[in-house]
């Protein structure tokens, strides 16, 4: 070729730039997400793998219609945010929700939740959380009942944090530390299995799109609060061990609290928003009219976020001033 | 490993030329020597139409304090005088342009050997180095002689070599740190020799150049001189991180590096004030890195001031596939140029040609915080407000976040996953706050 090119592109420094971008990183948190999926489908079979396949494709199409009724020139609904956001969203309720229920839950996710406050970036609350808690609300009875696992014909039963509600502590000391840890419970299909659930942090982590600052912060403040209920009774409230391994604990806790767009941003303020997390999810269990509290403590902790990263400014800039 | 407290990123290396030897580049037939290759005004010319220069002869006056000496850097007549030349800083600058008559010929007094230059008096120092219109070769282009010339009321204790050279494909500084140890070690002990006996002097270099902290360590040997290695982390060559990690302190919102008594210098720049001192050469030539994936012949080359980048690259044989951006400077602070007719300058470090196909798909995306940009920021600023900011017009609420405390090292943008370009809303909020003062 000639020695001189003829166009030259002008562009802002830095011209190198990482290879993260939106759509790799949530693509990468869509791929952690699949070891809890497959655990659902293993343990409530074919119906699970229904009910992601319409809660991923009604939230990116929700997306879509959005991207087309605010005349975005650039699609979103493919930049693996939906995609993340349906699968979690299946991963929160149970494999045997009526699939009317479950798009109702994308609608309010995705529409509602998120491209009503601006899109990617700009929703206060995780939509995910918002389209269960109102699928809870509005559908006491259909969101508490949970399939057994490895039953055909669907029969329904309690989780164990439903059974230590109504029934106490003697009720669930049948359940073995590894029928939790693998996910041989009733629950929500991604609540189960702690260990698909691990896996897919571990991933995230080493990735460095999570810190796991939020998480232990998390999990340590609701294993402290109710260790030591447990250790003042333990025949009226049930181990630490228990609470971290059932429910939504550690779903909620690596993939929903840790959220970019909806928890601090700065250590400080991630450290306090964990522990609120934390405290919350413990009294909502132990004293609560719900025996699950994640959804909501993580939604009432995301209004604080604005709050604490106000504060990380203010001290930032006390602490920079000219001498 | 010492590295500084706060920020920073780990872009890829690519030191494509680091194994290349130096090697010298003919002068081209026709020179364009910009007036204002430094921070400060513009020099003024002295020359005019068809008069005959020597090499080394002052053409470009220092016009002010903070300006700089311009020489004609090969012997020749003066063909023109431009008022408006792109510069490598994207602006116009004006330029004089000087047809070389091929002999090189230098002026009288000039390219002399001094036998003991450290023994000069402090103003003959000074003067010398003024005279060669010596200035920082980093990239700000900062006058030297000012900068060795601080206020009265400013104690310096600490000197730094930076040889850190952070910034990926660009090898100028470690070559000559493995070819010309002893001279610039000479150029930094004349340098400090301006300030008290007790002045400490460093020199840091990062830790992927092993070969360089070898040689540097050797010619040291026995001078007053502590060589430093230093972690590999970007951008551990700028001045506020390099004085950070050698001396541990920090430098507040809007002071500068002799508020907390140390000073810097490029290790180009030591050279440069070596040959100034000791052969009383002007900077008419310098070292730079031609790289860049697509480019035949990669280099490291002397090039002399004036240089056309387009010679450049004819001189090196240009590209293997069609390429769409020419960079001066390195990838994360280096500025693309419009046209290839912009002309070496006494702080052009490098000359990357790149074939850039993701830049069609940068479309800035809203910030989904991540807070990766302030995990980044070496400043231990909030770019992401910075850039908010910015795109919402409110840039008189931008100095009050830390604005000027940005040296625009581009580590958030580097991180950024939404692709914003951060430091572009930062310089733009710089460039009106500034001209709002006005
Ligand atoms: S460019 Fe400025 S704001 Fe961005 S990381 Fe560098 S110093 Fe911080
Ligand atoms: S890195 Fe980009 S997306 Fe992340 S917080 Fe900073 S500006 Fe926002």
């Amino acid at each position: 070729m000639a020695a001189e090119p003829d166009r030259l592109i002008v562009s802002y420094a830095p011209h190198l730039r990482s290879s993260d971008s939106i759509e790799k990183v949530m693509y990468t948190v869509a791929a952690a997400l699949l070891p809890a999926t497959a655990a659902s489908i293993y343990y409530f079979g074919l119906r699970a793998l229904f009910v992601t396949i319409v809660a991923v494709l009604s939230s990116v199409l929700f997306e879509f219609l959005m991207n087309k009724i605010r005349r975005r020139e650039h699609l979103t609904c493919f930049d693996g945010s939906a995609v993340v956001t349906g699968l979690l969203l299946a991963l929160n309720i149970p494999a045997s929700l009526p699939y009317g229920m479950v798009i109702l839950g994308s609608f309010i996710a995705i529409v509602i939740t998120k491209e009503l406050f601006g899109g990617l970036g700009y929703n206060p609350f995780n939509p995910v959380l918002v389209g269960r808690v109102f699928l809870l609300i509005s559908f006491p009875v259909a969101m508490t009942h949970w399939p057994a696992p490895h039953v055909v014909d669907m029969v329904t039963a309690a989780s164990p944090l439903g059974i230590l509600k109504t029934d106490g502590v003697a009720a669930v000391s049948n359940l073995s530390f590894w029928q939790l840890f693998f996910g041989e419970i009733a629950g929500s299909m991604g609540e189960t299995s702690s260990l698909a659930i691990l896996l897919g942090a571990i991933v995230l982590f080493f990735r460095g799109y999570i810190t796991l600052t939020i998480p232990l912060a998390f999990i340590g403040t609701t294993a402290m609060f109710t260790g030591i209920f447990y250790i003042a009774d333990p025949a009226r409230y049930a181990s630490p061990l228990f609470h971290l391994m059932t429910g939504g604990l550690l779903l909620g806790a690596f993939f929903m609290a840790t959220d970019w767009v909806t928890s601090p941003m700065t250590r400080r303020g991630q450290i306090i928003f964990g522990c609120g997390c934390g405290f919350l999810t413990g009294l909502i269990r132990l004293f609560g009219g719900y025996p699950e509290g994640v959804a909501f403590s993580i939604l009432i902790m995301n209004a604080f976020v604005p709050l604490l990263d106000r504060w990380d400014l203010l001290s930032l800039k006390s602490k920079r001033e000219v001498a | 490993m010492r590295t500084f407290n706060q920020g920073g990123v780990h872009p890829p290396e690519y030191k494509l030329t680091a194994d290349l030897a130096i090697e010298r580049m003919p002068t081209p037939a026709r020179l364009v020597i910009l007036l204002s290759q430094h921070l400060g005004k513009p020099a003024k010319p002295i020359v005019g139409k068809g008069d005959k220069v020597k090499k080394g002869q002052l053409i470009g006056a220092a016009d002010g304090f903070i300006s700089s000496n311009i020489h004609a850097a090969t012997s020749g007549t003066v063909h023109s005088l431009e008022e408006r030349w792109p510069a490598p800083t994207g602006q116009y600058a004006p330029a004089i342009v000087i047809e070389s008559d091929g002999t090189e010929t230098w002026a009288d007094g000039l390219n002399i050997d001094e036998e003991k230059p450290l023994e000069l008096s402090r103003e003959e120092k000074l003067k010398r180095i003024s005279d060669a219109g010596i200035v920082g070769m980093g990239g700000a282009g900062f006058p030297t002689h000012v900068k060795l010339n601080p206020p009265k009321d400013k104690t310096i204790d600490t000197f730094i070599l930076n040889g850190a050279e952070c910034e990926p494909f660009l090898t100028p500084d470690y070559r000559l740190m493995l070819e010309r140890p002893a001279e610039i070690l000479k150029g930094l002990e004349i340098a400090a020799s301006l300030f008290s006996k007790d002045t400490k002097i460093y020199i840091g270099i990062e830790e992927n150049k092993p070969e360089a902290v070898k040689a540097m360590e050797k010619a040291a040997q026995g001078g007053p001189f502590t060589v430093v290695s230093l972690k590999t982390k970007y951008p551990q060559g700028c001045e506020k991180q390099l004085i950070n990690t050698i001396t541990g302190r920090t430098m507040k919102e809007g002071q500068l590096p002799f508020d907390v008594g140390a000073l810097v210098h490029n290790v180009a720049t030591m050279f440069a004030l070596y040959e100034a001192v000791a052969k009383k050469r002007p900077l008419v030539e310098r070292v730079l890195t031609l790289s860049g994936m697509e480019v035949k012949n990669r280099k490291n080359l002397i090039v002399t001031v004036g240089s056309l980048v387009k010679d450049v690259i004819e001189h090196t044989g240009g590209t293997t596939t069609e390429i769409n951006q020419v960079i001066i400077g390195g990838p994360m602070m280096g500025k693309a140029q419009y046209t290839c007719d912009v002309p070496v300058t006494k702080t052009t470090s490098g000359i990357l040609l790149i074939n850039n196909t993701e830049i069609d798909s940068l479309r800035e995306r809203p910030c989904v915080r991540c807070g990766k940009c302030i995990s980044a920021c070496p400043q231990g600023r909030q770019p992401w407000l910075l850039a908010d900011l910015g795109q919402q017009r409110r840039l008189g609420d931008m100095p009050g976040c830390g604005l000027m405390d940005c040296m625009e090292c581009g580590s958030c943008t580097y991180v950024c996953p939404a692709r914003r370009n951060i430091v572009q809303w930062i310089k733009y909020g710089k460039a009106v706050n500034a001209a709002r003062k006005r």
